[in-house]
């Protein structure tokens, strides 16, 4: 298992917004994890990541321990974050955008084989490369803040609700890269989505979550069986 | 006001404007990364103030001054980090100012202690004093060099800022320090730079400001100081070019309205500084340079 969670509990204040969930992914894999707002999906990956503290439980990167470690270093491990919403970093330019993604594996950033072979697979990054990144459309934005996660080289790459605001074609685009992604760059990728049929139809595995929990987890063969998740996501009523 | 005099002001504008400028840029580089207003900023001004006295007074050579009032105030930032902020990571904004006056306090008092409540006179040397006419108008070299090295900072600070891995991710820090971390940026490496670079320019401030005021005491940071955060607000908080773009105006500002006041209404100077402040806020309340575009 590339990535494996035990147990893991995390708190905002007294609210416990993810409760004893377990995940594991294997390496090449591409895991989805659905659930409705609220589930506790980006919790999840927060505390994976290091940036939220408030929890317990234990988080293994091949095999060795990594819930202690800060934000900063969890990267440096090869687990990388595309956060929700995309965050990416408008006042700056796209070719700066992509050097901090690679101050974790300590390199430059500017015109390196890593930064080259990244604007080939997002090729409309390279025509704005000295733009402000805040001049991108949603779809380039988000193509930057996954582009910006890969410039470390990561082992895993988390990428939460890559698809939210985005037009249809584009939505198209993105479920094309994640997969080529792990089929060309061999990046396991786990994938918080809402669009559960795009993702079941992409993925390897997926977990569902509800308040907090996992309720359910499975091939996309055996959850688009599952009633539950049928009634809940697919609109086949129970 | 005379044409002649008005050119005259803005001579004298542009190198007040200069000193106001690099204290502004200080305390925006902390205020767009950590949201801390740093009342002790004037603090650094005024030690950097003591070291040039404590220097001269020995006659040490300008090559070792600067060096040594530049090391001084940088310091004195990073201590401050260290001592007084760095414990209070996480909390906020209005927990941050209080310390930063609290520090201010204790510094001011140290040194009331310490050295002495009087001031101190910082020895004159020939170069600070000397004046240029040029045409009806007179150039003081101590406003040259101010306006000269303000830009030459301003030239490399722009450089730093976007050239370097370190500038950059202060850049970025100032829009979402969450995600600087998650790109394996450390946090106190940024937080401590910020300090440091704050620090530094206080110390420049410093070398130009006590050059030319002829004394240190331990409340002389505070007026610049002051001014450095009207200029600030002026220009748009946690906006570098906003800083440098207030600091100029209330420079200018300053100095043409001293010339313009009959000497009835020139105890109101400060009153009709921070009224054309508010006035300028009414109709811009983001500044006049916004923040929408980065903190550069």
């Amino acid at each position: 298992m590339l990535l494996a969670v035990r147990g893991l509990t995390a708190r905002y204040g007294p609210v416990v917004a993810v409760r004893d969930v377990d995940l594991r992914v294997g390496e090449g894999e591409i895991v989805a994890l659905l659930g409705a707002n609220g589930a506790g999906k980006t919790t999840t990956l927060m505390s994976i990541v290091g940036l939220h503290r408030a929890r317990s439980g234990s988080i293994e990167l091949d095999g060795r321990e990594i819930g202690h470690l800060p934000a900063e270093k969890v990267v440096r491990q090869g687990v990388s974050l595309a956060p929700e919403g995309r965050r990416i970093f408008s006042g700056l330019t796209v070719a700066e955008n992509l050097r901090i993604g690679a101050a974790a594996a300590g390199r430059d950033g500017r015109d390196d084989g890593r930064r080259e072979r990244l604007l080939e697979l997002f090729p409309v990054l390279r025509e704005r490369l000295r733009l402000p990144a805040a001049s991108l459309s949603g779809g380039e934005q988000q193509q930057l803040a996954i582009a910006r996660a890969l410039m470390s080289g990561p082992k895993l790459l988390l990428l939460d609700e890559p698809t939210l605001g985005l037009a249809p074609k584009l939505v198209r685009l993105v479920f094309e890269l994640i997969v080529r992604l792990r089929d060309e760059e061999g990046v396991t990728i786990l994938l918080v989505e809402q669009n559960v049929h795009q993702a079941l139809a992409c993925c390897d595995r997926a977990y569902l979550m509800r308040v907090g929990s996992v309720e359910t987890e499975g091939t996309p063969e055996e959850l688009v069986r599952d009633r539950r998740v049928q009634a809940a996501y697919l609109g086949v009523p129970s | 006001m005379t044409f002649h005099e008005f050119v005259q002001q803005c001579i004298n504008g542009l190198s007040l404007g200069s000193t106001y400028a690099l204290l502004a840029l200080g305390l925006a580089v902390l205020f767009s990364i950590m949201g801390l207003i740093n009342f002790a900023h004037g603090e650094l001004l005024t030690i950097g103030g003591y070291v040039m006295w404590t220097t001269l007074h020995h006659d040490t050579s300008w090559w070792l001054v600067v060096p040594a009032t530049l090391l001084a105030t940088t310091l004195a930032a990073v201590a401050m980090e260290r001592i007084a902020f760095r414990p209070l990571r996480g909390a906020s904004i209005e927990t941050l100012l209080v310390t930063s006056f609290a520090l201010a306090f204790f510094i001011q008092t140290a040194l009331q202690i310490g050295v002495s409540a009087e001031p101190e006179p910082i020895a004159h040397t020939g170069w600070s004093s000397r004046g240029y006419s040029v045409g009806a108008y007179t150039i003081g070299l101590i406003q040259i060099v101010t306006t000269a090295v303000t830009f030459a900072v301003l030239v490399l600070l722009t450089f730093f800022l976007k050239r370097t891995l370190l500038g950059v991710s202060i850049r970025a820090a100032a829009e979402d320090f969450a995600v600087v971390r998650l790109m394996g940026v450390p946090a106190g490496r940024v937080v401590v730079s910020a300090f440091a670079l704050s620090g530094l320019l206080a110390g420049i401030a410093s070398l130009l400001f006590f050059a030319s005021a002829g004394s240190v005491s331990p409340t002389s940071g505070t007026p610049p100081v002051v001014a450095a955060f009207i200029a600030v607000v002026l220009g748009g908080l946690g906006n570098l070019t906003g800083a440098v773009v207030g600091g100029y105006v209330l420079g200018f500002a300053d100095q043409i309205l001293a010339a313009v006041h009959s000497n009835t209404i020139l105890q109101f100077h400060d009153a009709v500084v921070l009224a054309i402040l508010i006035g300028i806020l009414l109709l811009r309340p983001q500044g006049l340079v916004g923040r929408r575009e980065g903190i550069v």
